[in-house]
């Protein structure tokens, strides 16, 4: 203190430090803030008593510049507006990137019907145990299970009217028509369309796909075309077994709930449903496989360097997927309801 | 072999790139010739990766022309390119492995494709590719993932080779080798330079591959070539980026 007001009319002002016997980065800077908010103009703060292992430190700190504060934009309703308007914009360039996809899955396709040596099959095959194989046991659980719910809820309103038969009328054609290829393709795009945004996205951040290509491989032959096709091939397959077991569950509910035994609820399955129903549901599939893939193809193959960004597609590969399939099975119904199927 | 030093192997003309608005090659001529180790240099950020991502065609150019093998890349038609990519090999930094394939299948994988030759032959051609980049026949059966980092660029650099190319591109060959192993590395490639008479166009920042391996230095800067010519050329210019590239603390230390 007494240093302190002995040096009050020269202008300066010194930072005692002598007392300090540690000093990281952290406590060089608080002292180089105060240095700094204490220097005006002509008034110059020093620092004394710093112990001689610290004065590099606080030289080093003394550099810094300290750089302007990071302008965060204020969340405004007319930036939430203008986020609105880039994502709807956004979703134009969602649709050309997936006809581009197309295209060029389709060009491939012709390129491999043209030189079949150029197909591998190798690849296909594993994929379709991947996407096939591998998925019938969950595929069946959970299908036979909605079977069994859609069955028990139908029986248990239906029973009100006395109309308990009338449940397999419901069953036979909700499962075929809709529930089962709708569920399934669901389920794969969360399962097999979320593995090949991964798959693929992993592949371009380490430049495996880079390296395909200078090595005279076309990428969409080489990984996608076997995707693709074991997609297409794998969902009538899964769609099938899944609306066999969904029957099988809903017709077990149906004798153990409702007292409807076996005979009679086949007697009557074969009365409610006609092959077109079936046939609806099967054409459906291979479509909506299609979609999927190529959603999830163009995901994998947008995903940039970051784990982040593999996430992000991965995420947009699975609702993408999804949404389009529902879209997809509207578009459908529409169409099989104009052509009287 | 072909005459050495005669003819231009890459021949880069007027390559402009462009990202968004920052243009990071302009105008950029370099001529690589046949049967010698180029060595690229320039600062970080300068666009090394860029050129040789550019000429392997991974990188499209707003203008230019590049010539590989005397084929126009952008007039040949999708068969001649494929020729072009038959030629040459591809070193990348990361090294690139298919992560999914075993180092067998990663070496044989672009043979497999290009020649009609038994899983003999592949087999014994792999094990001889992995001699000459200095691994043991027992890897083969690894995954990348079960590789050190010096083994994957040794892989990849077996996997470059698989077709015995005229042409070889290492992107930074020895960056995050220990200087041992990088040392062994330019010995690597100045070995397979000689025996399979490869033409070698290797971005590095380690001054000891210049010194070593390495015929002739190109330097990138500005988006152009700012210099081009042997170690001896370098030296001498007067260049502010390249007195302090060649003359600093650690060019000293590697001359020394």
């Amino acid at each position: 203190m007494a240093d302190a007001e002995k040096l009050a009319g020269s202008r300066q002002i010194f930072i005692d430090v002598s007392q300090i016997s540690k000093l990281d980065t952290f406590g060089a800077w608080l002292i180089e803030r105060l240095r700094r908010s204490l220097t005006h103009g002509e008034v110059e703060a020093k620092i004394a008593g710093l112990s001689t292992n610290y004065a590099s430190l606080v030289d080093e700190v003394r550099r810094v510049r300290t750089a302007p504060a990071v302008e965060t934009t204020a969340v405004t309703i007319g930036g939430m507006l203008e986020q609105v308007g880039r994502s709807v914009a956004g979703i134009g360039d969602t649709f050309v990137g997936l006809i581009d996809m197309l295209g060029a899955v389709l060009a491939a396709s012709g390129r491999v019907l043209l030189h079949p040596r150029d197909f591998r099959l190798t690849s296909t095959v594993h994929h379709l145990e991947q996407v096939c194989w591998r998925a019938v046991p969950i595929i069946v659980l959970i299908t036979f299970l909605i079977g069994c719910i859609i069955s028990q809820q139908g029986i248990f309103h239906f029973r009100k009217f006395g109309a308990d038969i009338f449940v397999v009328d419901m069953l036979g054609v909700l499962v075929l028509r809709e529930i089962g290829v709708l569920l399934v393709a669901i389920m794969v795009a969360g399962r097999s369309g979320s593995a090949y945004t991964a798959e693929l996205g992993s592949m371009k951040m380490r430049e495996e796909i880079d390296a395909l290509r200078t090595m005279g491989f076309d990428p969409i032959e080489v990984l996608i075309l076997p995707r693709m096709l074991a997609l297409i091939i794998a969902l009538p397959i899964l769609a099938f077994l899944g609306a066999m077991a969904a029957l099988y569950g809903g017709g077990l509910v149906a004798w153990l709930y409702g007292g409807v035994d076996p005979e009679a609820f086949l007697l009557r399955l074969r009365d409610a449903i006609s092959i077109d129903h079936f046939t609806v549901g099967l054409i459906k599939a291979p479509v909506m496989a299609a979609v999927i893939g190529i959603v999830a193809c163009v995901e994998g193959l947008a995903v940039q360097g970051s784990a982040e960004s593999l996430g992000q597609h991965t995420t947009a590969s699975v609702v993408k997927g999804i949404f389009f399939v529902i879209v997809m099975d509207g578009v459908f119904a529409i169409f099989f309801a104009s052509i009287g199927m | 072999m072909a005459p050495a030093f005669s003819d231009a192997i890459i021949r880069v003309r007027d390559i402009t790139v462009q990202f968004g608005s920052t243009r990071v090659l302009n105008g950029l001529d370099l001529d690589v010739k046949r049967g010698e180790i180029l060595g690229f240099v320039g600062p970080s950020g300068a666009g090394k990766s860029v050129l040789t991502r550019t000429i392997i065609g991974l990188v499209p150019k707003v203008a230019g022309r590049i010539e590989v093998f005397g084929v126009d890349l952008d007039a040949a038609d999708p068969a001649a390119r494929r020729a072009v990519e038959r030629r040459w090999g591809i070193l990348f930094q990361q090294g690139a492995l298919f992560s999914s394939l075993t180092v067998r299948q990663n070496i044989q994988f672009p043979v497999r494709e290009y020649l009609k030759v038994s899983q003999r032959l592949l087999d014994e051609i792999m094990v001889a590719k992995l001699g000459m980049v200095g691994l043991r026949p027992e890897v083969a059966d690894r995954f990348p993932s079960e590789l050190s980092g010096g083994m994957i660029k040794r892989v990849a650099l077996a996997r470059a080779l698989a077709l015995d190319p005229e042409l070889v591109f290492l992107d930074e060959p020895t960056s995050g080798l220990d200087p041992i192993g990088a040392g062994d590395f330019d010995e690597l490639v100045r070995t397979l330079q000689r025996t399979l008479g490869l033409t070698v166009f290797m971005v590095t920042h380690d001054l000891d591959s210049l010194y070593t391996a390495c015929d002739r230095i190109a330097v990138l800067g500005n988006g152009k070539i700012i210099a081009a010519g042997s170690m001896a050329d370098m030296q001498a210019s007067q260049h502010p980026w390249l007195r302090q590239y060649f003359h600093g603390k650690r060019a000293r230390a590697v001359m020394g």
